[in-house]
């Protein structure tokens, strides 16, 4: 799908998505790290439950939450990678107090 | 040519449409004439609760007919299902109003009992439950909350497809939809009223208003009083969560679908509909000193609409004396009656007169009386 120009710089930062380790570059967002990481949807959606990935990827179309460090429906487009970070996909609604 | 109908019913909110509905179950030949995509529209913008609770202090007759109501709903909303394919989600598991402090739990246990102990309120069961068995059914009540009063007959449903599912229903029965006509001028000549519209004359035998707000402006040219003020509500609504609340609370319901809707305020505005922080940010505040679960969840949306007020807070239902097949219709409580519009009231506006033994209670002569020095 999606891959890192040759260019990019070092995989310098690391982070886990779904509790699997993966190496992001300083700078990215959490939606680009999900996209480099090969992952095709991040969530599905809470009333019929169709698959969604992050699309606009500039805060507008909400459709790239995901759980970050324990918080449900952050927009992973707008959120920077962070060493040590925990990103979970989600599916349907959030959890009340997550 | 001007169209001609048995009844017209002016107003397709909540309760136009309900007794639309209701007309055209029973073979009547109706038309609803409403106003265009921007109007004051209390149906589109409420809380969605079908409530029993606390309705009726002053006037127990209103609980009668709520309770009324509430028993009819199930029924009611299992026929709009079978009929148009739109489930409205109608649930019943009781509700409950919760309380912040000893003093605002006595307040609520004192304004129950006045209630419950007024000659010719119709029983049925409530109680105020202390913070032990509020926890055992709401089990994410916060810290603050003492108590509470819950009442079994409450429940709520999706109001919005409440709507949806009365226009396609009525649509079906036959009922004519005319949006964008909103009446100027009413005349009744030989029987007959002719609705006034920038998009032409309507005729018809019989005459509903249910035009909310507008009833106020409407109801003289027919001989009816119908003293209605627009009253502001504004309401919070979140992003959607997994179920957590399995009863309604009067301020605080999460939907079918999962959001969680936070209500709402009682403001004299005028025909104002705006939104603003203040309100917003205590209507928030109280919620989250009730569940603090809800403070980790993101609004989605904040709306305001306007609520059909009377001065005693009961609703309108008269007839005209002067022109005889004119009625009115009017209540701050269209979701709750909504099953008593369409399976009650419409077949006695259809059959030309509303009993006055049980009716009576409801004119609009009860405003006529004078103000005590
Ligand atoms: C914030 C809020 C919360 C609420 N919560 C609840 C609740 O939880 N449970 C409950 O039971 N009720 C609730 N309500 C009340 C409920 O929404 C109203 O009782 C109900 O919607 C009133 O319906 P209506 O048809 O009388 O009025 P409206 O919905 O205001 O409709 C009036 C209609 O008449 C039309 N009209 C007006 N003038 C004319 C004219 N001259 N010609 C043609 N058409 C005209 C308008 O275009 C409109 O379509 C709430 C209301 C508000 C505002
Ligand atoms: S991708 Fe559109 S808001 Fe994040």
């Amino acid at each position: 799908m999606f891959q890192r120009l040759p260019d990019a710089g070092d995989l310098a930062v690391a982070i886990t998505i779904d509790g699997k380790p993966v190496k992001a570059r300083a700078g990215d967002t959490v939606a680009a790290a999900l996209f480099a990481a090969g992952i095709d949807h991040c969530r599905t959606t809470p009333v019929s439950g169709t698959p969604r990935a992050p699309y606009c990827m500039m805060g507008v179309c909400f459709e790239c939450l995901v759980t970050i460090d324990g918080v449900g429906n952050r927009q992973a487009c707008l959120v920077p990678v962070q060493e040590g970070m925990s990103v979970e996909t989600q599916r349907g609604k959030r959890e009340i107090g997550r | 040519m001007a169209r001609e109908f048995d009844i017209a019913v002016i107003g397709g909110g909540l309760v136009g449409a309900a007794i639309a509905w209701g007309l055209g179950k029973i073979g009547q030949r109706v038309a609803v004439l409403d106003e265009g995509d921007i109007a004051f529209r209390a149906s589109r913008g409420n809380f969605a609760l079908v409530w029993v609770q606390s309705k009726g202090l002053g006037m127990p007759e209103y609980a009668g007919w709520t309770v009324r109501s509430s028993e009819a709903w199930g029924g009611f909303a299992d026929e709009l299902k079978e009929q148009t394919g739109l489930d409205i989600c109608h649930q019943r598991p009781g509700g409950f109003h919760l309380a912040l402090s000893e003093a605002e739990l006595a307040n609520r246990e004192s304004i129950l009992k006045r209630l419950h102990n007024q000659p010719a309120m119709q029983r049925y069961e409530w109680e105020i439950m202390d913070r032990a068995r509020v926890q055992r059914m709401l089990p994410q009540v916060g810290p603050e909350v003492v108590g509470g009063s819950y009442c079994p007959l409450d429940g709520h449903v999706n109001s919005p497809r409440l709507f949806r599912a009365l226009h396609a229903g009525m649509q079906q029965l036959g009922v004519t939809y005319l949006p964008n006509h909103p009446v100027e001028q009413i005349t009744y000549r030989d029987r007959q009223f002719v609705m006034h519209t920038p998009a032409g004359e309507v005729r018809s035998g019989k005459l509903v208003l249910a035009a909310g707000n507008g009833n106020a402006r409407l109801g003289p040219m027919v001989g009816l009083n119908v003293p209605v003020r627009p009253q502001r509500g504004q309401i919070v609504v979140t992003e959607k969560a997994a179920p957590f609340l399995n009863y309604p609370v009067v301020t605080v319901r999460q939907t079918d679908e999962g959001g969680v809707m936070l209500g709402d305020s009682l403001e004299e505005t005028g025909f104002d509909p705006t939104v603003g922080t203040g309100v917003i940010s205590t209507i928030a505040e109280r919620a989250v000193r009730m569940f603090p679960v809800l403070a980790r969840l993101n609004v989605v949306r904040t709306w305001a609409a306007l609520r059909v007020m009377t001065q005693d807070g009961f609703p309108i239902y008269d007839q005209s004396a002067t022109c005889p097949g004119a009625f009115v219709a009017t209540c701050h409580s269209g979701v709750t009656l909504a099953a008593n519009h369409a399976l009650v009231l419409a077949p006695l506006i259809a059959g030309g007169s509303l009993p006055p033994e049980t009716f009576e209670v409801f004119s609009a002569r009860r405003f006529d009386v004078p103000a005590a020095a």
